[in-house]
């Protein structure tokens, strides 16, 4: 009875040295893909102010300024210019077809990469669900629509 | 007049709840015990009463009665009728309100049918679950009432999400809400029996096929919501790591894990604080879940509410009941017996091994979604997106498929390392096989997609091995529920692994006439012409595409302008061929009269939701054959009594 009961609670120990392992090597595993993959969120102020992210896949947001929007020759590549409530500005390229409510004037979020001149290729423009949409990253420092509609 | 109806029903199940909780705490005192009598038949009562009432809502949405301001600011006179009754759910109060429906039919279900858990434990049980609900009702009561009346009525509605109007609306969001609150059931379960000190293989039989119910709806309504994005959106992927997708990922993984850990439980009784932990867990990720798609903090076709007390509410209720479990866990853990031990190499450790790399899967969605929610609080921008998940998470479910060849080939308490090498032979020659194959024929094939696409087939042998040499007649048939399901883990695997080796992508501005080549696919652009909808009107282009001399067929992608609101939104086309989908979606024309085309080919996509729903039916099985099992053993005990 005392060494099954022994066993039984090495056992649990094992188990438990075993999941303490499991968990550890998946945090580490999370931290390392975390830092390396996690995109930040850059708005063109703070570009402005930090210098371009260069080395990693971000996310900008802002809002489409009036009369930026133009379509290339090809049909399917678009350039716009993202502005906030600074006079900073963030040039965009786009190949696809954009979402829905995408339009000048209005808020986006987009994911890609800056390239070493300063233009931002996108990789994808992210879908907002309604006309109203504002990016809650910006919201949140207080920025309204009727701020940045120029 | 239905709307007071719906909402004294709504109050009445409310106080039903209270009384469960304080009829069900005191009938466990000793000496109550004509108490527990009423439990049963209270719990029942609640969830007729709720279910009245959120039959009142749907009837006042069908009727679109607009002196209701939840029908008012949602709904609309014109809307097809489909999303008059489905969008009763398609906002946040009505969802909410079906949440808590959910949770009080699940529990009078549990009152109704429930036989085999000692009745001590029943009452705790019912008694937990009515103290979830209570919280729920007070959140519904106080903080979102779907019955509150407008005025002055407005003469027309503000109609619904155009992006919400599309069938799935009525079926993706009640059988995600089955099991996700249906996993409450497993929470309760868990709840009652540390309050009763009845953990053990006979607890583990009666919680099982509860679990087993809600984890079906689960997997179906993922499945289904799946494909609702892939098709609405437009984008062609299937699952984004979008927060409100983990939202429902994280319980299926905790409940996966809790159906693995729970057999184990009662085949051979170990696993217990385990097996109750993980009961916990998982309707604590629902919560969660909740809370995230719920409080307005993401920004989602999902999140509807925008005022921040109620998300602090729900915040509130679920570190009560998280807490709250936790505590009564830490307080009768000790109590709890320990389970039988067993060899490192056995059916038991592979279970394990299973519950270990699904809880640390968990883990890694769980950061990876409330970590920048977290960091944002603070102040500090950061967002976590599909190239985390795919890093972190890949790896390790590619291990767990790995896993699973074994697994199910290995002896309960102990087995042979030479004999199961012996009988992992051929799935794993065949997944060195395929691996092989796919080198030589796709060179360049990243190696996640590369290593899923060699280790499904060896799943998918592995997954039908158990019944080699079995007589298939004789074979019970839960045993097949877990063959059909870890096959159709097998199927699904390779579709994803598929989609994202193989699939093309072409994208174009073309004009009328003009003739694209998409992957194997010659396609003819015939024209765009105007379409009227019932509330809708759309341009739609009508491009015929074939393969080879194969039939020619039509594909319609629509451009649609819903009329109130009024929201442009995209409709693709899709054609199923048995290989595979041609997919397309059309975006703006141009002053020069041309039209953008967006086409995918995506080999053996559909296996993936062919998959989630193998791994359903699967469960379906199960469940039936552990119900028989059931009976019979009853009835074998009643007969020489």
């Amino acid at each position: 009875m005392t060494i099954r009961r022994m066993k039984a609670k090495t056992q649990r120990l094992i188990l438990l040295g075993l999941a303490l392992v499991a968990v550890g090597g998946a945090i580490l595993l999370g931290m390392s893909a975390m830092r390396d993959q996690a995109s930040f969120f850059y708005a063109p102020a703070d570009v402005a102010r930090q210098g371009l992210p260069l080395d990693r896949a971000v996310r900008i947001g802002g809002m489409v300024r009036r009369g930026s929007l133009h379509r290339q020759p090809d049909g399917v590549t678009i350039n716009f210019v993202v502005g906030d409530e600074t006079p900073a500005t963030i040039n965009v390229t786009y190949r696809g077809i954009t979402p829905d409510l995408f339009r000048e004037g209005s808020g986006v979020i987009a994911e890609g990469r800056f390239q070493p001149n300063g233009a931002f290729v996108a990789s994808e423009i992210l879908a907002k669900h309604d006309e109203n949409y504002m990016p809650p990253e910006l919201t949140r420092r207080g920025i309204h629509q009727t701020d940045v509609v120029r | 007049m239905i709307a007071e109806a719906g909402l004294a029903l709504l109050w009445l199940a409310a106080s039903l709840s209270l009384l469960q909780l304080v009829l069900g705490a005191a009938a466990l005192r000793p000496g109550n015990d004509a108490l527990l009598r009423v439990v049963r038949p209270v719990a029942v009562a609640q969830g007729v009463l709720i279910g009245l009432s959120f039959l009142a809502l749907i009837w006042l949405f069908l009727r679109t009665d607009l002196s209701v301001k939840l029908v008012a600011q949602n709904s609309h006179s014109l809307k097809p009728w489909l999303y008059k009754f489905a969008g009763a759910w398609g906002n946040h109060e009505g969802s909410m309100l079906l949440w808590v429906t959910v949770l009080a039919v699940a529990g009078a279900g549990v009152a109704l049918f429930e036989k085999r858990l000692r009745q001590d434990s029943l009452i705790a049980t019912l008694a937990a679950q009515a103290a979830i609900g209570l919280g729920f009702y007070a959140y519904i009561l106080l903080a979102s009432n779907p019955f509150d009346r407008l005025f002055p009525v407005p003469l027309e509605g503000n109609g619904l999400n155009p992006l919400l109007q599309d069938p799935g609306l009525a079926f993706h969001p009640p059988t995600l809400y089955f099991g996700y609150v249906g996993i409450s059931i497993a929470f309760s379960f868990a709840v009652g029996a540390l309050v009763t000190r009845d953990v053990g293989p006979a607890f583990a039989r009666a919680m099982r096929p509860w679990v087993l119910a809600a984890w079906i709806f689960l997997t179906l309504g993922i499945t289904a919501g799946s494909y609702w994005a892939y098709y609405e959106l437009g984008w062609g992927g299937w699952w984004f790591w979008d927060p409100v997708e983990n939202a429902s990922l994280m319980p299926w993984l905790a409940a996966t894990a809790l159906l693995h850990s729970v057999t184990v439980l009662a085949t051979r009784a170990g696993l217990r604080a385990w097996t109750i932990m993980l009961a916990v867990v998982a309707f604590s990720m629902s919560m969660i879940g909740t809370f995230l798609v719920r409080s307005g903090i993401l920004t989602s076709v999902h999140a509807f509410a925008v005022d921040p007390t109620r998300g602090a509410f729900i915040l509130v209720l679920l570190a009560f009941y998280i807490g709250g479990a936790l505590t009564l866990f830490g307080l009768r853990v000790r109590y709890v017996k320990e389970g039988s031990t067993f060899e490192i190499v056995s059916r038991e450790a592979s279970l394990v091994i299973n519950n270990l790399f699904l809880s640390v899967i968990l883990g890694l969605v769980f950061i990876g979604t409330l970590y920048p929610l977290v960091t944002q609080a603070l102040g500090h921008e950061i967002s976590v997106g599909p190239p985390y998940f795919n890093t972190a998470i890949g790896p390790i479910a590619l291990a767990l498929a790995a896993v699973m060849t074994i697994g199910p080939m290995m002896r309960w308490r102990r087995d042979e390392l030479r004999a199961l090498a012996g009988r992992v032979a051929i799935p794993a020659l065949l997944s060195a096989a395929a691996l092989l194959l796919v080198v030589l024929l796709a060179p360049g094939t990243g190696w996640l997609p590369l290593l899923g696409l060699a280790i499904a087939p060896g799943v998918a042998v592995a997954s039908i091995a158990p019944l080699w040499r079995r007589n298939l007649r004789r074979t019970p048939l839960f045993l097949y529920g877990m063959v059909v399901a870890h096959l159709g883990i097998a199927v699904a695997l390779f579709g994803m692994a598929s989609d994202s080796a193989f699939t093309r992508e072409t994208l174009i501005a073309a004009r009328p006439g003009q003739i694209i080549e998409a992957g194997p696919f010659h396609i003819r652009f015939l024209g765009v012409e105007p379409v009227p909808g019932p509330n809708w009107t759309a341009v739609e282009a009508r491009l015929e595409a074939r393969r080879g001399d194969g039939a020619p067929f039509l594909l319609t992608p629509q451009a649609r302008l819903f009329d109130s609101p009024p929201t442009p939104t995209s409709e693709t086309s899709i054609q199923t061929l048995w290989d595979g989908q041609l997919y397309v979606a059309i975006g703006e024309g141009d002053d020069q009269g041309r039209w953008q085309l967006r086409f995918w080919w995506k080999p053996f996509v559909t296996l993936i939701w062919g998959g989630g729903v193998m791994v359903a039916f699967g469960g379906l099985l199960a469940l039936i054959g552990r119900l028989m099992r059931e009976r019979r053993f009853k009835r074998e005990e009643e007969v020489p009594a």
